[in-house]
């Protein structure tokens, strides 16, 4: 266990190096943050004042090995547009796009599993039929679209649900969260259904695909010839063994849902760190854009890592040894 | 009968008079905004959100109304006393939002902080700059001493809000976006900022100016189009900006808006290679070789590429109507508007002619840029356009990038053609003059923005002229002289002048101002009817 860990962040180490290159070369690539930024008013003299305030007149390379230095020593920089570490803006959005994520997640378990497994356990029912059509729907519609529906039904034609943006916040922990209040319940209900969508169809088909392929497995027909119970050999025997592909797919969309909520953020005003970003992007704000990008990348190597370790919790054949 | 029929119509009146005119003191706004504001400190991005909620929070030595015109704020008056001398008289018994009093002190204290605002993206100094010498008289009086003669003092100083020596000595940037130092001598307090969320105001009892209507403002960024009507709709927010031009037909027509519409200060134009007498780089002749000698440089050509656009196909159908066509700078009544002086009709038969008379009787080809993400229908128009040089026998492909990527491209003179916008904040039009035509000139700061590198030696010796003449009707007829003198040559090809509009709620009503700032002492309760 320890080699094997110790492997892992000895790659991780070197997936964020290379990484921290292509991003930087990348962002650098896009266009020039001064023409974006500055008044157009403003005139020579201030454009060049404006270029050394924010150290663009290094050549790049020099530019790439002082964010370097800053980021060993845990500063990924500041950010132009709001002259505060981008880091720090960056984590003050997390809590927004972690309810939001796990929201949509857990919504996906709730409702893609038990469907998943009852289509798998009665192929030829309408219902399960039904359900599998309607899976069609949530793989192939557009989020952005989906999104602005919920709003015109939910928001402007019944007015169940705010339309937008984030409700009342509590903080715990110095992190402002709404999930407790149920003015931010209320905001949350149709920006985390509209991630979900996807993800509930997702874990229907897989669930539905690994109860079908089980069901024929011999120690399936063993245990029914048992006499066991059909509940028992659902639940035990069957469900345990198809929750690691879904457990892998769930682990890295939770990770998508982290790092790319940007559609639904944006249509729904939400505050959160996909809002961030895309903001960011259209004025080529490099050091949020790097910081942001670099913290993805520690996301899907920490997000990876539990996927392995859960496996071996799951499947006792899977060991995690340093040898391979 | 019919006296029955008066008496319910009274009633109903009444009734709805009563549902909108809600007592005074009690009511809380929210406003649904398109564009992020990135900052609430007042002198570290210039940007026209964080302008719009500057002029909340805090005020300066004068301001703009409406329609751009220069009036007083925090200054009672103010007069050139010499050729390089300003007076400015202050206002007496101003506080700042924590109770300090306004003086003298703090106009200087805050033209010494402007400069030297750390890792400014875009400073305010270029309205300090000219000031060379801050003399106070007396504790509400000042002298500002200029090198030169220097005429847009007054508009200048509209830009910059007034800090407080008190309290903001070492205010940093994080502490105004942060809420203890968001101090000012505006109509609003800033009670809370959740960056790139919301800001939540609550009016300024002691403002010196006109009360506002609202005793809170709820101020929140809704950047997608689509979501902010969706909200206006819903009823979650009572005003929105930005309508996008395809939304404005139906929320004319619906009942339960109302739109707020002015003619606004940015004009949309095409730019041309200016700086190449060979071939340009987008320019081909109809083989596909570049042609030897760049035909954007001879004003036959221009002018038949001027002539070849329908700028009112534009304005109706692409823009439905949110623009009007646009022969300078500015719309009619702006200081240095020039009376007359309007686009070329439509004339695809002529432009030929002109063409032919330049030597391209064939025409030549043509890629025109432009951005796709920047403004309202920009790819839509660039394509129309290029129909319709194509029309006058310009065979033009059109090619719209996003803005990050367009702009870059088009300051380092790589593009032949590209379609671009200019907002003039200080409605005067010195300040397109200076920055879109005047000769690029490091040492005199001009044409910083003279993306195409035009120059016409003569413009500028009259711009120059304009910039130093103090009288304003004197400095006028200079800036209309050179702004024909420019039009006349196309040194840029202006296409329309935007609107801009707001929705609202029925039972609000908003001075729409032109330069498009959202504020919410603009926003009122409609009168009862």
């Amino acid at each position: 266990m320890t080699a094997f860990l110790l492997r892992r962040l000895i790659q991780a180490a070197a997936v964020v190096l290379v990484m921290s290159l292509l991003v930087f070369l990348g962002v650098f690539a896009v266009g020039d943050p001064i023409e974006i930024l500055i008044s157009p008013e403003a005139d020579q003299f201030e454009r060049e004042r404006a270029i050394k305030a924010l150290g663009l007149d290094l050549p790049l390379w020099r530019q790439y090995l002082v964010f370097l230095g800053n980021a060993l020593r845990g500063d990924l920089g500041r950010s132009f547009v709001f002259n505060e570490p981008a880091l720090r803006l960056i984590l003050d959005r997390m809590p927004a796009t972690l309810e939001l994520a796990v929201g949509a997640t857990v919504a996906a378990l709730i409702i893609g599993l038990p469907l998943g497994l009852y289509a798998g356990l009665k192929p030829n029912s309408p219902l399960s039929k039904g359900i599998m059509a309607t899976s069609i729907l949530g793989f192939s519609l557009p989020t952005f679209w989906v999104g602005l529906m919920l709003i015109m039904v939910f928001a402007v034609q019944l007015g169940w649900l705010p339309s937008t943006g984030r409700g009342e916040t509590v903080t715990i922990l110095g992190m402002r969260w709404s999930f407790l209040t149920r003015d931010g319940i209320a905001h949350l209900i149709m920006p985390a259904l509209n991630l979900a969508l996807f993800k509930i169809s997702l874990v229907i088909r897989l669930t539905r695909a690994g109860v079908r392929e089980t069901m024929l497995m011999d120690y399936v027909k063993f245990a029914r010839a048992k006499g066991l119970s059909p509940a028992r050999v659902t639940f035990v025997h069957v469900f345990k063994n198809i929750l690691i592909p879904v457990v892998t797919v769930v682990g890295l969309e939770f990770g998508g849902t982290i790092a790319f909520s940007v559609v639904t953020e944006s249509v729904f005003a939400w505050p959160g760190m996909g809002k961030l970003i895309i903001d960011s992007i259209n004025v080529l704000d490099r050091p949020v854009m790097v910081a942001y990008l670099m913290m993805i990348v520690l996301l899907f190597i920490t997000i990876n890592l539990v996927v392995d370790i859960t496996y071996s919790l799951l499947d006792p054949r899977v060991r995690l040894e340093g040898k391979s | 009968m019919s006296g029955f029929r008066h008496a319910a119509g009274l009633a109903a009146g009444l009734a709805i008079a009563a549902s909108v005119v809600l007592p005074a003191g009690s009511q809380t706004l929210t406003m649904g905004v398109g564009a992020p504001v990135t900052s609430i400190d007042p002198h570290y991005h210039q940007l026209s959100p964080n302008t719009a909620v500057a002029e909340m929070i805090f005020s300066a030595l004068t301001q703009t109304d409406a329609h751009a015109r220069v009036t007083p704020d925090l200054a009672e008056s103010w007069r050139p006393v010499s050729d390089t001398v300003w007076e400015f008289k202050l206002r007496q018994g101003v506080t700042f939002h924590n109770g300090s009093p306004f003086t003298a002190e703090d106009v200087a204290f805050t033209f010494e902080r402007v400069p030297k605002v750390p890792n400014s993206p875009s400073s305010y100094a270029i309205y300090t700059r000219p000031i060379t010498r801050v003399e106070i008289v007396d504790s509400h009086t000042l002298h500002l001493h200029t090198a030169v003669p220097y005429p847009l003092m007054p508009v200048d100083l509209a830009s910059v809000k007034i800090l407080d020596r008190e309290t903001h000595a070492t205010a940093t940037t994080e502490a105004f976006n942060a809420g203890p130092m968001a101090i000012g001598t505006g109509p609003f307090r800033m009670v809370s900022h959740r960056n790139g969320d919301r800001i939540e105001f609550e009016r300024n009892d002691g403002y010196f100016g006109a009360r506002p209507a609202w005793s809170r403002v709820n101020y929140r960024m809704i950047t997608n189009d689509a979501a902010r009507t969706a909200a206006l709709l819903a009823g979650d927010v009572d005003v929105i900006d930005q309508v996008p031009t395809s939304d404005l037909a139906k929320l004319r027509n619906d009942q339960r808006l109302t739109l707020a519409e002015t003619t606004g200060l940015r004009i949309i134009f095409l730019s041309f290679d200016h700086i190449r007498e060979e071939s340009s780089p987008f320019v081909l002749d109809n083989e596909g070789k570049p042609v030897p000698r760049n035909p954007l440089k001879d004003v036959r050509v221009r002018r038949a590429l001027s002539m070849a656009i329908d700028r009112n196909a534009i304005t109706e159908r692409v823009m439905e109507g949110a623009a009007i066509p646009a022969g300078q700078f500015l719309p009619e009544g702006s200081f240095g508007y020039v009376p007359g002086l309007n686009p070329p009709r439509a004339d695809a038969e002529a432009a030929k002619r002109l063409l032919a008379e330049a030597g391209f009787p064939q025409g030549f080809r043509i890629t025109l840029h432009g951005p796709n993400d920047r403004y309202p229908n920009d790819a839509r128009i660039i394509q129309a356009i290029g129909q319709m040089w194509t029309r006058a026998g310009v065979r033009t492909a059109v090619e719209a990038q996003p803005w990050t990527t367009f702009v870059g491209r088009a300051a380092r003179q790589e593009l032949s053609a590209f379609l671009i916008g200019w907002g003039t904040s200080s409605g005067e039009a010195s300040n397109p003059l200076r920055n879109l035509t005047a000769t690029f000139d490091r040492e005199k700061g001009y044409g910083a923005s003279n993306r195409g590198r035009y120059s016409n030696p003569e413009a500028d010796r009259i711009l120059e002229q304009a910039m130093r003449e103090l009288d304003d009707p004197k400095r006028e007829a200079l800036l209309q002289q050179a702004t024909r003198m420019v039009m006349e040559d196309v040194g840029i090809l202006p296409l329309h002048i935007q609107k801009n509009a707001w929705a609202l709620r029925r039972g609000f009503t908003m001075d729409a101002r032109s330069d498009e700032l959202t504020r919410a002492q603009d926003v009122r309760p409609a009168a009862a009817r």
